[in-house]
């Protein structure tokens, strides 16, 4: 009996240990980012600022777009997501729902392209973008990664496969045909598998760093990472300036993660892939 | 009556699969193949592409920044591996034995996996700094003089693979733990009915019937190392010294720095040749690993 009273204290103590491990760097980052310069620099460190001030995100705004980098993430991010779900759901209610010819190599051909490494499409990427003279636009930013759908498609098949033949055999008695089927029953249906979709794809734009530090290079198409890097580059020094332009770039998504949390953990449970 | 349903079928298919398909010709399928076409070519982009055989392939292997880049991300992977999965691991079997406030502690120990890999190094990167940094501050206070971690070469890549475990923990755990939540959880009770103690089921129940997850995450986790890039872009640009110069960013340098495409893809279907290869022993082993019987 005692020894598993030991063994219960030492697993919360781990478990605690580990935690607070986690958080602590992001309030490390959020106490740097509201504090004066002249708190920076102190040892020991003031944990809790004395001084709390909003200065550095003021000044972030005032020596970088900061707010711009914020409205090209999310908007990047946002169209990205709303055409994945479109593409995938439609294509995972293709492989689940109409028996065709080929369907199998097809999808096969779609799982196969998990197995390449980002990096060997890079360079040819680059060119297209030159050639289309696309490099510094949106369109470079939003097209290419709306395309990335052999996960989603996958995900969205697996989803459609569960459903029930005795309904759409009702629908088609009734003469509807696949288009109405589609979008009247099935995509209602999937509300929950298009949440995870949408929140994986969501963070994986936001989140992404080499594909906008390849095709852009002005500040008004930055995204919110690359502009940090940027940032960090110019002002190799000053901490609570970087701490803030960080905070302006974990809060969103964290706020996101915080009421979605299920769909999220879901999500990468089932991926991987990056 | 039978071949107009076939040909209706055909063309819904066709529609629902269209757009995804020819996004995915222009921006995947044909970029694949432009690569491979390139990796075999000489262009700066200014010209045209010159032919020139596989030398880019044989050059590689006397290109010295390319093979301290593969010893330097073979290093990584020797550090970064074992540890992540010993650590998520670890935090997986005691998050599964009946602990109070389990969602909580899952969603804290993902907090770093979904922040982007741009603030997770920043954030590293003032935690690490040598002269203000906390943690160097709370070594200092245990009496030890903390090292000049990403300005020291010796330490650079050792404090990168410290931010990736700290980052990926909890992507791991919780895979780690949907595979322990998968064992019934009969098997434990008829042990204890065999009077079984903590090591004895975990040695015959536990390590058995993870052996799948386990697999998956160490393929997993070992594709995701050979493409390590954003952490050591940001931490250390490959520096001090090439210290931390992993492929991805001999790739990086080599097509966006010296514009040298053919080099650049010739250095990623090298790196696709590894994880293929990888890929393929997995195939094979997989049967191997995964049918088990207890």
């Amino acid at each position: 009996m005692k020894s598993s009273n030991v063994l219960r204290a030492l697993t919360y103590t781990v478990l605690i240990l580990g935690a607070a491990s986690m958080i602590i760097p992001f309030l490390w980052m959020l106490s740097t980012a509201l504090k004066t310069d002249a708190a920076t620099f102190v040892l020991p460190p003031e944990i809790i600022p004395k001084n709390i001030t909003l200065h550095n995100f003021i000044k972030v705004s005032q020596l970088m777009p900061i707010f711009r980098f914020f409205m090209n993430s999310l908007g990047v991010a946002l169209t990205i997501t709303v055409g994945q779900l479109i593409i995938c759901s439609m294509g995972g209610f293709a492989f689940a729902r109409i028996d065709f010819k080929g369907r199998n190599l097809i999808f096969l051909l779609y799982l196969g392209t998990l197995m390449v490494p980002s990096q060997v499409t890079l360079t040819p990427l680059f060119i297209l973008m030159k050639y289309l003279g696309w490099i510094n636009t949106y369109k470079a930013l939003i097209i290419p990664s709306m395309f990335k759908i052999a996960f989603g498609t996958f995900l969205m098949k697996q989803f459609f496969m569960n459903v029930p033949k005795s309904i759409e055999e009702a629908a088609f008695l009734d003469g509807v045909g696949y288009f109405r089927l589609f979008k009247s029953i099935f995509v209602p249906l999937a509300k929950p598998a298009l949440a995870t979709l949408s929140i994986f794809s969501f963070m994986e734009s936001w989140n992404n760093f080499l594909w906008p530090l390849i095709v852009t290079n002005d500040t008004l198409h930055m995204t919110l990472p690359l502009g940090l890097s940027v940032l960090q580059g110019r002002w190799e020094t000053n901490w609570n300036l970087l701490m803030a332009g960080t905070v302006i770039n974990v809060l969103p998504i964290l706020i996101v993660y915080i009421f979605a949390q299920k769909y999220f953990i879901e999500g990468l449970t089932h991926t991987g892939i990056k | 009556m039978q071949k107009t349903v076939k040909r209706k079928r055909r063309l819904a298919a066709m529609l629902f699969l269209l757009p995804g398909f020819l996004g995915m010709l222009v921006f995947l399928f044909i970029p694949i193949g432009a690569s491979f076409v390139l990796s075999f070519t000489e262009w700066d982009l200014l010209g045209d592409p010159k032919f020139i055989g596989a030398y880019n392939y044989i050059d590689l292997l006397s290109n010295e920044d390319f093979r301290s880049a593969l010893q330097h991300t073979l290093t990584f992977i020797v550090g970064y591996l074992p540890s992540v999965i010993f650590l998520s691991l670890l935090i997986a079997i005691l998050l599964n034995s009946k602990v109070r406030g389990i969602v909580a502690f899952r969603a804290i120990y993902f907090i770093p996996v979904v922040s982007s890999w741009v603030a997770v190094s920043m954030i590293w990167k003032w935690l690490l700094n040598p002269q203000y940094g906390v943690i160097n501050y709370l070594l200092s206070l245990i009496g030890v003089q903390g090292p000049m971690w990403l300005y020291d070469p010796n330490w650079a890549m050792f404090a990168i693979i410290i931010t990736s475990v700290w980052k990926d923990l909890g992507f791991v755990m919780v895979i780690f733990l949907a595979g322990l939540q998968g064992i019934p959880k009969f098997y434990y009770e008829a042990a204890n009915i065999d009077g079984a103690g903590v090591i004895a089921k975990f040695r015959h129940i536990t390590v058995p019937l993870l052996r799948p997850t386990t697999f998956f995450v160490l393929i997993i986790s070992l594709i995701n190392s050979f493409q390590v890039f954003d952490q050591v872009w940001i931490m250390t640009e490959g520096g001090p010294a090439g210290a931390t110069s992993v492929i991805v960013e001999q790739i990086y340098k080599n097509a966006f720095s010296y514009y040298k495409m053919g080099v650049a893809s010739a250095m990623s279907w090298v790196l696709f040749i590894i994880i293929l290869t990888i890929t393929v022993i997995q195939n094979r082993l997989q049967k191997r690993w995964i049918d088990y019987e207890i």
